[in-house]
């Protein structure tokens, strides 16, 4: 018998299905490279370059770590971000374990409530709280003399635009609870603290890490916030800007968008370090735990949550409100006024309405590219490179901050070489670059969403020789409509709020609602600022109503074949 | 043009007609790992075979290299005189159900039996005309309207082989197909599917752990072990004089017992000399001598009956129709060995722990292997 090893290897001929889907790999690669790679590469390389373009090593680096003025801003970003963390940790995770543990009444509606700060542009809780207790507040004096502008403020702002994030991670990690450890440790006659300390937080600590590190992550490279309520106490992402937009000094705002990649970086190295060992938590065999009313416990985390779900709702109630009043605090009658933008800002209404033209690109063109990238990772076969390049640059996106993705665009896209530079200061260049920005997220979504369907189906469709299309389109996508809607809303909802990476690279023409929110606020017209934020939070709220809807009438309509 | 008789011919087996399908030196590396180590197979045109083992043993990569799913690293297949190597699945001529069913959880029982059918350029009448008929073939003549989700498991699979044969395929190919379903609704299955087949005369290769599975359906079995062939042969054949101690030990139960060749034709088992056929091994050879527990024998052991043993029954296991008894033979005070004793024979000779009795292993039921 010959031997294993040496015979010739096999000619693969490669059927019409692998040529169509290899080629869309090698598009969705070079989308993939040209819309986040070559621009993070050119903000790297324009951090070794001084202002005429020369190559200086480190020198912008040895200058910007002996600025003590500009040293200051990263310490001042990490104490603001571990401060929110500590805040936003317990307080997410009773309110999950509230949601998923217990049987407190309303959960839907504190499930809905919770999610409020997801649909507003994070400048909405800065613009409340100076409502409350900014120069003009109404309950100014309860700070004792302290400012709200500053890190006060900061961190306040940050807890309600971070603690949806972090929600939904910990009610995840959660809800997958091995019925039979909480039996087994009733029957062994353990105490209820016991129990939660033995079973259910060892259960939940990679959510818990996890959830840390994406507060860290957020706080860190949140722009608005800062922008709005942050005074003169400076943070890394205002530092880039004022760098930027300020002092036109681009090697230096290189340098600290570099800085401020770090700490994004290791936190979702870490995170995924984290995530990679929490697989084996809930094996297939789990019986799911179902919570049993405890009456005292049960009241206990209602009133938590009537707590926080009352805050985040009257700290978006107060900036609906403010944006209808006539003059804060001295006239408190009504007034629509504000809404007539064209008053303060020369665009008038027209921010508003490129949002919205925006926001709907992205979810169409967005959900296509994201919907068929998965796919393609997914259910192609062989041709792992280019399999793998595709997962890590769509992967790449989480760790890198809107702003920095935003000067990445401004260096490479506005290159006078760049055959692509006549995007330069359109709508496409934000459709794009947002896209690009949130493109991780909504990747992992259709991902999961592809994992959870027989893999087979592609086999089945090969061997009746059904092309793949056929069954992507008659199969697959119908199977996976929530997730693509989901998708869709995801997109759209972000590119409403999103004011990080698009502050670069709007122009008088393409000014987005949320960057009027930015300009109005700046040039003192804040209850103009608090209309337009709100215009941002009903929309969004809106398009979040229509996909609930939506999904009711896909579940009825396709109840026969979803039953189980 | 879709019929029974568009079906190539039962070939009869095992005759001298060229193999439909020829598998030739397929080895299959994942990465470092050989899943499958140069292995070769004919398989005749009409044949219903089986590919036996434990998991891990190749059996799998096997058949997805035959359906292109998985193609090969090295190694050659010839489908009805085809070489389809390196072929595509679109490209080959198979239907294949798998464990799951992969039925379209969205299109109806009879959308999914038409799926492949669309493609092929058809009028939608002759489309109805040939689904109706499938689902006719394997029992399910009402179920067209409904969805997947709406039938029971047992239905499912039968919708999926349907889906598997609306194409007329040269070759089926069933991965695991029945070990999704519970005990009663395979056991019926089993028929049901072996009665199709037959009736089609389709070439069909089947994967399965199940061993009694293989052994009621397949005409020929592939038993597999570390990614190699160990044998190949009827059911009868494999059981009855398995190639290999993995065979024998993997299909049905087997005693083994430690011994060395004395002589030909005689093995020494501890303190006990037994006569035994044992070709081709030399005297002094260390050898592991096999029985199948129902080869024990009790009854009808006259004068001249050849290697009777003095054994204590050390315990009983009532298994329903039968006791499976732990023999101790007086002999080999190490060995114990199993043997199936009918409740008639158990009241006969009033056999219970504790009493002793004399037994015999026939020679030609004995089974000799090298040992190293």
């Amino acid at each position: 018998m010959a031997t294993a090893v040496g015979g010739p290897t096999v000619r693969r001929t490669l059927s019409s299905d692998d040529v169509i889907m290899r080629a869309g790999l090698v598009l969705l690669t070079v989308w993939l490279a040209v819309t986040v790679a070559l621009p993070l590469w050119a903000l790297l390389s324009k951090s070794f370059q001084n202002s005429d373009g020369d190559f200086v090593g480190l020198a912008n680096y040895v200058r910007y770590f002996s600025t003590p003025a500009m040293f200051q801003s990263f310490w001042n970003s990490i104490a603001v971000a571990l401060a929110t963390t500590a805040i936003v940790l317990p307080l997410a995770f009773i309110y999950a374990y509230a949601l998923t543990r217990s049987c407190i009444p309303a959960r839907w509606l504190f499930q809905a409530l919770a999610l409020i700060p997801i649909l507003a542009p994070s400048l909405l809780p800065a613009i409340s709280l100076i409502y409350l207790f900014g120069n003009q507040g109404l309950f100014k004096d309860w700070l004792f003399g302290n400012s709200i502008y500053g890190p006060l403020g900061i961190v306040i702002a940050q807890v309600f635009y971070c603690f949806p994030h972090a929600l939904m991670i910990l009610a995840t990690a959660l809800s997958m609870a091995d019925g039979r450890l909480y039996e087994a440790a009733d029957v062994l006659g353990a105490s209820r603290l016991r129990v939660f300390f033995t079973v259910t937080l060892p259960s939940a600590k990679y959510g818990v890490i996890s959830a840390g590190f994406v507060i860290f992550t957020l706080v860190i490279t949140d722009f608005g916030i800062a922008k709005v309520i942050g005074g003169r106490f400076n943070v890394l992402a205002t530092d880039i800007y004022k760098q930027v937009i300020g002092q036109q000094n681009f090697a230096m705002g290189a340098v600290v968008g570099f800085v401020l990649l770090m700490p994004a970086v290791l936190a979702f190295l870490a995170d995924r370090l984290v995530q990679r060992r929490q697989m084996a938590v809930l094996s297939a065999r789990a019986v799911p735990l179902v919570p049993r009313p405890v009456p005292a416990r049960d009241w206990g985390l209602f009133a938590c949550c009537g707590v926080v779900a009352g805050l985040l709702a009257g700290i978006l109630a107060v900036a609906v409100w403010a944006s209808f009043i006539k003059f804060w605090p001295y006239n408190l009658s009504l007034t629509l006024n504000n809404y007539n933008f064209a008053n303060f800002d020369p665009s008038g209404w027209a921010p508003y309405w490129t949002s919205v033209r925006m926001a709907l690109w992205v979810a169409a063109i967005g959900t296509v590219i994201v919907f068929a990238g998965a796919y393609l990772v997914e259910k192609s076969r062989g041709f792992t490179v280019g399999r793998n390049l595709v997962q890590f640059l769509a992967t790449l996106p989480l760790a890198v901050p809107g702003l920095v993705l935003g000067l990445g665009y401004i260096f490479f896209f506005n290159a006078p070489n760049n055959p692509l530079n006549f995007l330069y200061a359109t709508l496409g260049i934000l459709v794009i670059n947002t896209i690009a920005h949130f493109y991780t997220v909504v990747h992992l979504t259709a991902v999961t969403a592809l994992k959870q369907i027989d893999a087979e189906f592609e086999a089945v469709s090969a061997s009746l020789r059904v092309p793949f299309y056929r069954t992507l389109m008659r199969v697959t996508v119908p199977i996976c409509l929530p997730a693509i809607l989901d998708i869709g809303v995801y997109l759209f909802v972000n590119a409403m709020t999103t004011v990080s990476a698009v502050i670069f690279l709007y122009s008088t023409d393409t000014k987005l609602a949320s960057i009027a929110v930015v300009n109005m606020d700046e040039a003192g017209f804040t209850a103009a600022a608090a209309a337009m934020a709100t215009m941002i939070v009903v929309t969004s709220a809106g398009v979040k109503l229509l996909q609930v809807a939506l999904n009711h009438a896909f579940a009825r309509r396709t109840q026969a074949w979803r039953r189980r | 043009m879709y019929g029974e008789a568009h079906w190539p011919a039962a070939a009869t087996l095992g005759g001298t007609s060229a193999p439909f399908l020829r598998i030739r030196n397929l080895t299959k590396l994942f990465g470092g790992f050989a899943a499958l180590k140069d292995v070769s197979l004919d398989i005749v045109g009409g044949e219903f075979v089986c590919f036996l083992g434990p998991s891990g043993c190749g059996k799998t990569t096997l058949l997805r290299a035959i359906a292109g799913l998985d193609i090969q690293s090295e190694g050659t297949i010839e489908q009805g005189g085809r070489d389809i190597s390196g072929l595509p699945p679109s490209a080959r001529d198979f239907g294949i159900v798998f464990q799951s069913y992969a039925l379209f959880p969205n299109l109806t029982v009879a959308e999914n039996v038409g799926y492949g059918l669309r493609s092929r350029k058809l009028r939608k009448a002759a489309i109805a005309t040939r689904v109706a008929e499938l689902l006719t073939l394997v029992g399910l003549p009402e179920y067209g309207a409904k969805y997947p989700a709406q039938i029971s498991g047992g239905q499912q699979q039968r919708v999926a082989l349907a889906r598997a044969l609306a194409t007329s395929p040269g070759l089926l190919l069933l991965d695991e197909p029945l070990s999704a379903l519970d005990a009663r609704v395979r056991l019926r299955l089993r028929h049901e599917v072996k009665a199709l087949q037959r009736r089609l005369g389709v070439t069909t290769i089947m994967v399965t752990h199940d061993q009694e599975e293989a052994l009621t359906m397949a005409d020929r079995i592939v038993v597999m072990n570390h990614g190699v062939i160990e044998q190949v042969g009827t059911p009868i054949e494999i059981y009855r004089e398995p190639a290999t101690p993995f065979v024998a030990d993997f299909v049905g139960t087997m005693n083994f017992l430690d011994g060395v060749l004395v002589g030909a034709g005689r093995v020494r088992l501890g303190a006990a000399e037994l006569e035994c056929d044992s070709d081709g091994l030399a005297p002094g050879a260390r050898v592991r001598v096999s029985i199948r527990p129902e080869d024990v024998r009790v009854r009808g052991l006259e004068a001249g009956i050849l290697n009777r043993l003095a054994v204590e029954i050390a315990e009983c296991d009532f298994m329903g129709s039968f006791c499976r008894a732990s023999l101790r033979p007086a002999a080999m005070p190490e060995a114990v060995i199993q043997a199936d004793f009918s409740i008639n024979l158990m009241r006969d000779y009033d056999i219970e722990p504790g009493r002793h009795l004399e037994v015999a292993l026939p020679p030609e039921r004995l089974g000799v292997f090298a040992r190293d």
